[in-house]
């Protein structure tokens, strides 16, 4: 084949290749970051409009993969080299718009980058642009964003999950080489089940949260969005490992996770599986039988499968929205309009007192899930109900917690649902319905418990050909077990990599 | 008259319930949670990180030295330090607090369960700590004309808020016991300690109940009070005043008085009605603080003696009066200059007498500091011994530490410049004396006659001609001598 002739075949290949082998085509100069760049910026031009899943693009994206390609040997060592990455919209980035999916925040450009973002930066990564979310990660639908719903790519009257739907659409869709989500009760994931992604949750403290907007403190975490499993462990092995200006960032070694991944050898490997009779809800047909099949599978390969029963499961939803919203009507009290962000006009009227100020500017910056969330959490913590929803809420989670640590002293893993079922319509569930908040039922005990938690993809539904997850829990700090795992259900299962074959 | 001695009697029944709320900003270099200067700044705005102004996505990293401070504090102040302690948020809303969250401790605060003794009125007072927390200072909110403006340079300004137990009796003790945790705080080098600028800040509770009752009364939380005499003040003000309500067969209302120290009067702010609910919780942000009790131990070898301990020892080992000894000690600044003076070996007594009288008077003249005073310690304790060796007189030594003060030069210097050195020499002092009794015929004579009295008149006449460098006793023994013969 011509040199000219393998560009061409590489450019029209572009999507089918993870980020290791990108970076080594970079290396090689068979490919350019800025053509690359220019390559994902095309598709976002062609299929943003229909997803909503992009809200802004890096204005200097360009001149950073230019200057990438022109000073390649300074670089080329880098391991996410040239890989252009959209993030989250709740990533501060130094001079590019960060707005959280709220009306707030809405024209917020903020003077420095988040960890993360430096972290990325510096592993050789081009941030491309921000997604679109649920407001402050608020939700599991992409319904509760400002900037108007994210559409699924593999059907576009489905919603992509949330709250990091638009990282999400846009990994699936191929808008990018992988996005980076946050995930404090399941939003990295959900949509990574929704949209037939890798997600994954690591342990509470192993990536800095500094310039992540806070949704819920103690439980928010960012983690990457990508086509499979190896991706995930790269950008992860880029991220995490402690940051001084993050007191809850974690000293704990970071390991090699990609050079360790291979597929498990799990003979005699003792994993549980969830009882999903505990749950206050059920899941759907699908869901149950691809957790069937994930079963059969790890059985054939000589896993020692048992049933385990977390009796104080059906806590999990209440005990995660006192203290989520608990911690958010304390986090979003900043957004009141004196310093950054919008501010009411009042009407062109003074008003009369700072209370009117404060009230009238956070009823027009909120959306209606925000102002929700916030009202549950005031009342939480108010006087006179602390101890019996907030202390009590705390209480429950270090029972859930202690319950995880004596699981994992027998089990290496812990397999589980990601949702109750496929995407759902865009109908479905409307925010602030316990339906809505009942979707998370699987996924909230992970962040109660800072356990690290990975969905990869399993199958498609066969009623509404729509893309299933399995989730993998494991014990604090033990990703590789996720990844090998992951590995395993990715090769023999062959769910992971697939795209809606019209964006192909 | 009927109505003031009805007015004093209704008083005496009623005894006087004061506790305080004591908040003191730290001298750290940096901020609580965040690298930006925390010392004061002229230009608004100007020491504003992204933490300090609450941006989104920022969190709090805990000054260490705010712990060791902190620490310092509670233990100079007989706390027990607690090995962990929490930091909470407490949420409201005002345009001066970035976060609408101040970050301080509520449940498990670092310090608590001491207390503190001091002199109030000629007898020492116990008055109990029951804690001692950290917090973080807000900005400044100015209203001008018809735009209000914010000022962060003091969001996030370290702070440890020192609440007391309901132990004063008397505006008096209030205000003394301000003074002396002030002291305290200014000994350890932890606060500059300046109420007018707020680098010191008290809050009163003050409640009354009759003699009789052992219930505490209702209280009122007062603010706004900038000085001693202010704190004195309002105190008096506020307990007349529920007196007067409880007299009249009211109830006093639990609520925030301003004090208006132009009017000298208290007004409500806001009744517990209106007060906020703050809503505390654990700050998820950070982690609770482990305190070793190693740690701890090193923290109470960094405090240094206290003003008490100084004052009891200056008077055990230097003999000196307890007025000169409080005196001295009143600031660490005057207690170190003193003991350097001794490093001289001079005299302790004559060393204290020229600190009150000398160098302390001109400070009272001058509004001057300690810290920025011309003449040092160990100059000043030269001079004392030349006087002590009675190279010079005392009325020499006044001359001389006047020069020092404008010169800065060495006693030895000036002396031997202006030539101020004491004649003890017997052989010229002899000459002098001859030279007066030559001079004054009629008055030997009248002293020879019994006239004693006219001695003083020979010493003045001879010190005349010495320029008052005549060693006084030799003199005396001489004139004495030469009369006598």
């Amino acid at each position: 084949m011509s040199t000219k002739c393998l560009l061409w075949w590489i450019k029209m290949d572009l999507l089918n290749y993870k980020l290791h082998e990108l970076t080594s085509l970079i290396r090689k100069k068979a490919l350019s970051v800025k053509e690359l760049c220019q390559f994902y910026m095309d598709r976002i031009e062609k299929y943003n409009s229909e997803l909503n899943a992009v809200l802004t693009i890096n204005p200097d994206i360009l001149q950073t993969a230019e200057n990438i390609d022109k000073n390649l040997n300074q670089y080329k060592d880098l391991p996410l080299l040239g890989i252009p990455i959209l993030l989250k919209d709740v990533f501060c980035t130094k001079g590019i718009r960060t707005t959280a999916g709220s009306k707030i925040l809405e024209n917020f450009i903020s003077p420095y980058s988040a960890e993360v973002v430096r972290r990325l930066e510096k592993a050789g990564a081009v941030i491309l642009g921000k997604c679109n979310q649920d407001e402050f990660a608020m939700g599991n639908s992409n319904k509760n964003s400002a900037f108007g719903p994210v559409y699924n790519p593999w059907n576009k009257k489905y919603v992509p999950g949330g709250s990091s739907g638009g990282s999400a659409a846009a990994v699936a869709a191929g808008l990018c080489a992988a996005s980076m989500g946050t995930d404090t009760g399941g939003s990295v994931r959900q949509p990574a089940s929704f949209c037939n992604l890798v997600g994954v949750k690591p342990t509470y403290g192993r990536v800095s949260r500094y310039g992540m907007i806070a949704y819920a403190s103690s439980l928010d975490q960012a983690g990457p969005m990508t086509m499979c499993v190896e991706d995930s462990a790269l950008i992860l092995e880029s991220i995490s490992g402690k940051d001084e200006k993050d007191s809850t960032s974690s000293i704990k070694e970071v390991p090699k996770w990609l050079h360790n991944c291979q597929s498990q050898n799990i003979k005699n490997m003792k994993i549980g599986f969830l009882n999903k009779e505990e749950a206050n809800t059920s899941c759907s047909p699908e869901v149950v039988q691809s957790l069937e099949q994930v079963k059969t599978l790890l059985q054939s390969k000589g896993a020692l499968v048992e049933d385990v029963s977390v009796p104080i499961m059906n806590m999990s939803v209440p005990v995660y929205y006192l203290i989520s919203t608990s911690e958010a009507s304390s986090n979003l009290a900043r957004y009141d309009g004196v310093r950054y962000g919008y501010r009411s006009d009042f009407q062109n009227k003074k008003p009369d007192h700072l209370e009117e100020f404060y009230s009238q500017t956070r009823k027009e910056g909120f959306g209606s899930e925000v102002k929700r969330r916030i009202i549950m959490g005031t009342y939480c913590l108010s006087s006179g109900y602390y101890d019996e929803y907030y202390n009590k809420a705390s209480q429950i989670r270090r029972i859930i917690r202690d319950h995880f640590v004596k699981i994992f002293s027998k089990y290496s893993l812990l397999i589980a649902p990601v949702s109750l079922s496929t995407a759902f319509s865009l109908e479905e569930n409307p925010a602030g319905t316990l339906e809505s908040y009942l979707i998370d039922s699987f996924t909230v005990s992970a962040n109660l418990a800072g356990l690290p938690a990975l969905s990869v993809p399993a199958c498609f539904s066969s009623a509404n050909q729509l893309p299933i997850g399995v989730q993998l829990i494991a014990s604090h700090f033990d990703e590789q077990t996720l990844f090998n795992t992951a590995l395993l259900i990715q090769e023999e299962l062959k769910a992971v990599g697939k795209r809606p074959s019209y964006l192909v | 008259m009927e109505q003031n001695s009805q007015h004093a009697n209704l008083r005496s029944e009623w005894k006087t319930v004061i506790g305080l709320e004591i908040h003191a900003q730290l001298l750290t270099k940096s901020k609580l949670f965040s690298p930006d200067p925390s010392h004061f700044v002229e230009k608004e705005n100007e020491h504003i990180h992204f933490i300090s102004l609450g941006l989104p996505g920022t969190l709090p990293v805990l000054n260490q030295k705010v712990l060791e401070y902190s620490t310092q504090v509670g233990l100079a102040l007989n706390c027990h330090i607690n090995g962990r302690s929490v930091f909470a948020r407490k949420n409201y809303f005002y345009p001066d607090l970035p976060k609408g969250y101040q970050i301080s401790q509520y449940e498990q605060p670092i310090c608590e369960n001491g207390y503190i003794e001091f002199e109030c009125k000629g007898k020492r007072k116990k008055v109990r700590i029951q804690r001692v927390h950290i917090e973080e200072d807000a900005g400044r909110f100015h209203h001008r004309g018809h735009c209000s403006l914010v000022n962060f340079n003091r969001a996030g300004v370290p702070l440890v808020e020192i609440v007391s137990m309901p132990d004063m009796n008397s505006p008096a003790e209030a205000a003394e016991m301000v003074r002396s945790i002030r002291k305290i705080l200014k000994y350890m080098k932890v606060c500059d300690g300046n109420l007018e600028e707020g680098s010191l800040r008290c809050d009163c509770n003050v409640s009354v109940q009759k003699i009789s009752d052992n219930k505490l009364g209702t209280r009122t939380e007062l603010k706004n009070l900038n000085s001693f005499k202010f704190i004195e003040k309002a105190i008096e003000y506020e307990v007349n005043r529920q007196i007067h309500i409880l007299n009249e067969g009211h109830k006093v209302i639990q609520e925030t008085r301003l004090y208006d120290s132009t009017k000298n009067k208290t007004f409500s702010l806001r009744s517990k009605e209106e007060a906020s609910d703050y809503r505390y919780f654990p700050d998820p942000d950070l982690l609770p603080v482990s305190l070793s009790k190693q740690w701890i131990e090193e923290q109470r070898k960094q405090i240094p003696e206290s003003f008490l301990q100084k004052a009891d020892r200056f008077q055990k080992e230097y003999g000196l009066s307890p007025k000169e000894s409080f005196l001295i000690t009143e600031e660490r600044s005057r207690a170190d200059y003193f003991e350097k003076m001794l490093k001289t070996k001079a005299s302790a007594q004559l060393s204290a007498n020229w600190l009150i009288n000398e160098v302390l008077a001109r400070f009272n003249e001058n509004r001057m500091d300690i810290d920025n005073c011309p003449v040092t310690p160990e100059q000043l304790g030269e001079m004392i011994k030349m006087i002590e060796r009675k190279e010079i007189s005392g009325k020499i030594g006044k001359k001389v530490f006047s020069e020092m003060w404008n010169t800065k030069k060495n006693p030895v210097e000036i002396i031997k410049k202006l030539g101020l050195k004491k004649i003890s020499d017997p052989n010229i002092l002899s000459s002098m004396v001859e030279e007066i009794i030559n001079k004054f015929p009629k008055q030997v004579a009248d002293y020879k006659n019994g006239k004693e009295k006219i001695f003083g008149f020979f010493i003045g006449e001879v010190m005349k001609i010495s320029k008052g460098q005549a060693d006084p006793e030799a003199l005396n023994k001489m004139v004495k001598e030469k009369l006598n013969s």
